[in-house]
């Protein structure tokens, strides 16, 4: 067995049993805690197995998937249907890390919720597994594969709650829509098939320049197509009508990582659909450039008349999905790394922000005002200054990693020219001060309503750790930004399409059709 | 063959001409005695009159779902048969790895069943 990591033989079936070591490790964890929570799923003691397990087999995923990237592990040729490159290895990381960090805040959740549910966690394995396949698709039936994978298990997941008729509501709403979209990228991907002859990501975009596909209208309809299908899974708007609803009725770690995980997972996608196929064609600049606007300006402006913290949230992550369209709008390196990088920033302080929700409320959360937070900072001054760090995260302020993120995205576009962009951005942060800054205010300069105010709240060791965790990495990558910097620039390099002439790069003939 | 749908048309033409020698010998052949209950259109045992709005248990649900999905397995197995005793080990991967593969798959779905079994989705009561 002679492995050359930095040329990965896809078509042998050794290099590609390592090539897709993160993915199998992370099957066969769901496969065990499936058959496990078969035989033990009653008791509390039981979730807690389940959950463990599920840890171990993201801990064995993450370090297969450390292990590839340590040895610059890279497939020789074009690889057929799974990329093996930085990029898709740091978005498993990426997902693994959340689904961990859900899984640990879910401990407590489900214990105070009574939800003696360990398919929970099974699913959150599955939904990983999808995510990591969508990252690494080189080929669009891959990617299709992944978001069904990963989509199928969110729509249980946002129901898991049984009992809660809103997340009866959530999960039925997540489902219609989301089957609505899948089969628009279904479409699109026939069409662009039926234009190129291929669905592998880099034939895709060499056919599209040697056959000077660029204005083909199959071809564009196809590319509209995906866009609208990745538009409904980041939650872009005029696509985002379902994400307020299901965000507000799942159990709220689900909630976080829905926000985060399952949007850093489709923008993944769409990165590198982008990227690789359709790098010659120019129509989707335009595209992204409203869709960002747009959800940049709807989202910050819906979420300043919420009331209750949760759906605050959740127009704010909308918000964010724009800022992340302005990185991927740019189409350029530095486009890339910025767009890495506030992905990390943005998964961390949004899903803080969750697990604080999560232990600040009963019955979902749902109920929480912006109000009941009033004089949280003299009765539990960490969880206070945690959920403000968070918000001034969200909100961009220097010395928070959300500020760096931001800072790049802003470099990025008007280094491309993108200057108009770039403004709205800034604009639109602005504007969402009125509706971050209100939730430290009454933290810190309103008074205790009652001194039962906040009696009910309580965050367990796991769930105080996980906050901990994500708070010091919030301010760590706030001032020292520049290892992660590094590990994104590169990451995002390595999307790219393949050069137009190359003599490796046979592009599969045009097929006539059939008939006679 | 010249044409390649010919087969296919010659197909449909015999679809097409057993079923109406089938109806057709019945009518012909079979003893008429009609009463109340043979009239009534066959709704699988069912009153054949009532509310459409019904309410089902949602147990027929379940085993639809399950149904759909053991179903599918089936489907998939068809195209690799198709695959490995047409033109395995001629280029492309080895027999064993094509069974290695199928086997991989059946003992994901078996995983499910074990789970759908003893979750007790199979039981009616």
């Amino acid at each position: 067995m002679n492995l050359d990591f930095q040329a990965l033989d896809l078509s042998r079936t050794c290099d590609l049993l390592v090539a897709l070591a993160p993915e199998l490790a992370l099957t066969l964890a769901a496969l065990v805690v499936l058959l496990v929570v078969a035989w033990r799923h009653r008791t509390l003691e039981d979730v807690r197995l389940a959950g463990w397990l599920t840890l171990a087999g993201l801990g064995a995923a993450g370090f297969a998937a450390w292990f590839l990237w340590w040895n610059g592990a890279r497939a020789a040729g074009i690889p057929a249907m799974i990329a093996v490159d930085d990029f898709r290895l740091v978005a498993d990381w990426l997902f693994l890390g959340t689904a961990a960090l859900t899984v640990l805040v879910s401990f407590d959740y489900l214990a105070r919720e009574e939800l003696w549910v360990p398919e929970y966690f099974a699913l959150l394995l599955f939904a990983t597994l999808g995510m990591m396949l969508m990252a690494g698709a080189e080929d669009l039936m891959v990617l299709f594969l992944g978001l069904e994978l990963m989509s199928i298990a969110l729509y249980v997941l946002a129901g898991s709650s049984r009992r809660s008729a809103s997340g009866a509501e959530a999960a039925l709403k997540y489902f219609l829509l989301g089957a609505f979209a899948s089969g628009f990228l279904l479409y699109g991907i026939a069409l662009v098939y039926g234009a190129t002859a291929t669905t592998n990501l880099t034939l895709i975009g060499v056919q599209v320049v040697t056959l000077g596909l660029q204005h083909s209208t199959m071809l564009l309809i196809g590319l509209g197509l995906l866009l609208v299908g990745f538009g409904f899974k980041v939650a872009a708007v005029p696509f985002h009508m379902w994400a307020p609803d299901v965000y507000d009725g799942s159990p709220t770690p689900i909630t976080g990582y829905m926000a985060t995980a399952v949007k850093a997972a489709a923008f993944a996608a769409l990165f590198r659909v982008l990227g690789e196929s359709f790098a010659a064609v120019p129509a989707w600049h335009a595209i992204v450039w409203w869709l960002a606007v747009a959800t940049m300006v709807v989202g910050n402006l819906v979420a300043l008349a919420q009331r209750t913290l949760k759906r605050m949230l959740a127009y704010s992550s909308i918000a964010h999905a724009g800022y992340l369209l302005v990185a991927v709008a740019t189409g350029t390196g530095a486009g890339a790394a910025a767009f890495l990088f506030y992905l990390v920033a943005y998964t961390l302080m949004t899903l803080a922000a969750f697990a604080l929700l999560a232990a600040k409320g009963t019955n979902g959360e749902r109920d929480v005002r912006i109000d009941d937070l009033a004089g949280l900072a003299q009765r539990r001054p960490w969880l206070a200054l945690a959920l403000a760090v968070c918000m001034l995260s969200l909100l961009g302020i220097p010395g928070t990693a959300g500020f760096i993120g931001k800072w790049y995205i802003l470099v990025a576009a008007t280094a491309s020219g993108q200057g108009l962009l770039a403004a709205i951005l800034v604009l639109a942060s602005v504007i969402s001060a009125g509706y971050y800054l209100p939730v430290i205010m009454a933290m810190y300069m309103q008074p205790e309503p009652s001194a039962e105010a906040h009696a009910g709240m309580r965050l367990g060791r796991l769930g105080s750790a996980v906050v901990a965790a994500a708070v010091a990495g919030l301010l760590f990558f706030g001032v020292r930004p520049n290892r992660l910097l590094d590990i994104a620039r590169v990451s995002g390099a390595s999307v790219r399409a393949a050069p137009a002439v190359s003599s490796d790069v046979t592009p599969a003939p045009l097929r006539e059709p059939t008939g006679r | 063959m010249t044409q390649p749908y010919l087969a296919f048309l010659l197909l449909l033409a015999f679809v097409a001409f057993n079923a109406a020698l089938l109806i057709g010998l019945s009518h012909l052949v079979a003893p008429r005695k009609p009463t109340v209950v043979k009239d009534a259109p066959y709704e699988s045992g069912m009153p054949p009159l009532g509310n459409a709005h019904d309410r089902f248990s949602v147990k027929f649900y379940l085993v639809a779902m399950l149904f759909i999905v053991f179903d599918l397995e089936t489907v998939f197995l068809i195209p690799w048969g198709a695959i490995y005793f047409g033109r395995g080990g001629q280029g492309g991967p080895g027999m064993g790895f094509l069974l290695v593969e199928m086997l991989v798959f059946m003992l994901i779905l078996a995983v499910g069943y074990v789970y759908v079994w003893k979750r007790g989705a199979l039981q009616w009561d």
